[in-house]
């Protein structure tokens, strides 16, 4: 190892060891400047992961591999981590006027976010299971402590502990799938497992489930999907937005990673597997959102279903598919965050309001923000020609062109159903009486509903950038 | 296959008995001690004096937060162990993967310091 470990190996990883770096710096800077220099390293949080998005962009655009293969940057990682980064960027951004507001401007909050990105960029990179579980606790113990960062909250302490104790026992599952997995193949390097898992064998499908049942729980799949609602609503809500976006990101970056690099030799019996969680998934997330008062509770419904949607190109197994959730999450993103800004807007008297009803008659109260919450919801739903609709065409036509049709016509069941509730809250914002108006909106979040609100509406103008950039980089998976 | 389970034969039989000699053990007491119950042998004993109150009192929180900072500690000193065992094979790459450790370990500790969790009150 010594001799041939080279300065150079770090070149890929440059990305991580600057968020980690800076993560360990900003903490000294903390630690001993206290809470006057929150604001600064709130900004410093947000540059650095400016920075290592840029550094992403700018490192040669080959495959790169390092530490003896288990740590892989190609197209596919850099699609993912930008995406990653942009979740985690826009979300601290979001939480800058609600920390403030709430006087809960700790230092340490922006450290987590950018520690727990690390892993998520991290897990996106990982080319083998020791890797990917390292990157995988690094990513979660992260967010365990954020959901509970209102510690005299109790329903944010709550959100917390549930999250921490399930999170804990989704990854004793995922460690003996993975323990197994070792122990039938004899590598934990996903390449080598592909190579050993040629012929099958019970055992190893074994590992295979126990595996699939630790990822489903980190991307809130059903049937794994229990805390999503309570830890969602417990969170602080600036939390919860970077909940829905960037976590998720990584979790089906892992999910597909494994499924394709690993598995390609028993397609088969992940095929079922995924096939059922991704039904499932979007069968819960469109019936159970329907009877939801608290609108943190519904996005938590919303993206349990969505969750489900980007499985379906997942299920598919093939290029395609791959292009297709790459497409799907890029999407998501953006609507999640663009929602999200919305629900950190309704703020009355000081005090944040979670309820739909309070959303009602927007439109003659704050006309802009209920279009483009009207916008979002509609691209949510899946209605054409917004982004949403693109998002679900291309992982529909991606399933229906590996001969899945029964999966399909169930996903568009569900996106009918579950457009219910989107049209729901429209109907509410826009024909109900009207409720007081909401405080104005910070100038942060504006900008966060324009940019969103504006990539939902025109993205069919233009889509062949996102579309090309993830065809490249599902090509580069396989 | 039935080879190497068979190596575990002395495991097996092992097991078998430590479970036999427990489970006498326990249940023998019942069928042969000699019974005669009264509240005082009932009570909790407690170094002769009456028990003073319940035993599941709560305690301080930051005996946890020692107990946590001890693992740490300690897990970085059994790592060290094996390291330093094995130090002169390991070269300059073995010497500065623990260093860049320890260094991550120091941060940690500088702000456990600074946040005042190493002092009692």
């Amino acid at each position: 190892m010594s001799e041939t470990f080279a300065v150079r190996e770090l070149v890929p990883v440059l990305p991580e060891i600057v968020l980690v770096l800076g993560a360990m710096t900003l903490l000294m800077v903390g630690a001993f400047r206290g809470e006057r220099a929150v604001a600064s390293i709130n900004w410093m949080a947000i540059l650095l992961l400016i920075a290592a998005g840029a550094i992403i962009v700018l490192l040669p655009a080959e495959r790169m591999e390092s530490f003896g293969g288990s740590f892989v940057l190609e197209s596919y990682a850099r699609f993912l981590k930008l995406l990653a980064l942009i979740g985690s960027a826009t979300a601290m951004l979001m939480s800058l006027d609600y920390l403030e507001r709430e006087q809960q401007n700790r230092f340490e909050y922006p450290i987590l976010i950018l520690l727990s990105t690390a892993g998520m960029l991290m897990l996106i990179s990982a080319g083998d299971l020791i890797a990917l579980y390292l990157g995988l606790e690094l990513m979660s113990l992260s967010l365990y402590v954020v959901a509970a960062i209102n510690r005299d909250s109790v329903r944010s302490t709550e959100a917390g502990l549930k999250y921490f104790v399930l999170g804990a026992l989704s990854s004793g599952m995922l460690l003996y799938g993975a323990s197994l997995i070792y122990g039938f193949t004899g590598s934990v390097n996903f390449a080598a497992i592909a190579k050993a898992s040629a012929n099958g064998g019970i055992g190893l499908v074994f590992g295979l489930v126990f595996l699939f049942a630790g990822f489903c729980f980190k991307v809130s799949a059903v049937p794994f999907h229990m805390w999503t609602p309570d830890v969602y609503e417990g969170a602080p809500t600036p939390i919860t937005a970077f909940f829905a976006a960037a976590p998720k990101v990584a979790g089906i970056a892992m999910f597909m990673r494994v499924a394709i690099d690993a598995f390609p030799n028993i397609v088969p019996q992940w095929q079922q597997i995924v096939i059922f969680v991704a039904i499932a998934s979007m069968l819960l997330g469109a019936f159970a959102a329907i009877g939801q008062r608290n609108i943190k509770r519904l996005m938590a419904y919303s993206s349990i279903g969505h969750m489900g949607f980007a499985l379906v190109g997942l299920a598919a197994g093939t290029m395609q598919g791959v292009q297709g959730v790459l497409v799907y999450m890029a999407i998501y993103v953006a609507m999640t965050l663009g929602t999200f800004a919305c629900i950190l807007s309704m703020r009355r008297d000081g005090k944040m309001v979670e309820e739909i009803s309070d959303l009602a008659g927007l439109a003659r109260t704050n006309p802009a923000m209920a279009f483009f919450l009207a916008m979002l919801l509609f691209s949510l739903a899946g209605i054409p020609p917004l982004a949403g609709f693109f998002a679900k065409f291309y992982v529909f036509l991606a399933a229906i062109q590996a001969g899945l049709f029964t999966l399909a016509v169930i996903g568009v069941l569900a996106s009918v159903v579950g457009a219910y509730y989107y049209l729901m809250i429209i109907k509410i914002m826009y024909f109900d009486e009207a409720a007081r108006p909401f405080e104005p909106m910070p100038y942060q979040l504006k900008a966060v509903l324009a940019v969103s609100g504006l990539f939902n509406v025109l993205f069919f103008v233009y889509p062949r950038p996102l579309v090309e950039a993830a065809s490249a980089a599902a090509k580069s998976l396989f | 296959m039935s080879e190497l389970l068979l190596d575990y034969l002395p495991l097996v039989i092992f097991i078998a008995v430590a479970m036999a000699i427990g489970a006498a053990l326990l249940v023998v007491p019942f069928l042969v001690a000699y019974k005669q119950p009264d509240p005082e042998k009932l009570s909790a004993y407690e170094c002769g004096f009456n028990a003073f109150d319940d035993a599941r009192m709560k305690f301080d929180v930051r005996f946890y937060l020692v107990a946590i900072l001890f693992i740490i500690f300690d897990l970085e000193v059994s790592f060290l162990f094996p390291w330093a065992v094995a130090f002169g094979e390991l070269g300059l790459f073995g010497f500065w993967s623990m260093m860049v450790f320890l260094g991550v370990l120091t941060v940690g500790f500088i702000y456990e310091w600074r946040k005042g969790a190493l002092e009692w009150d």
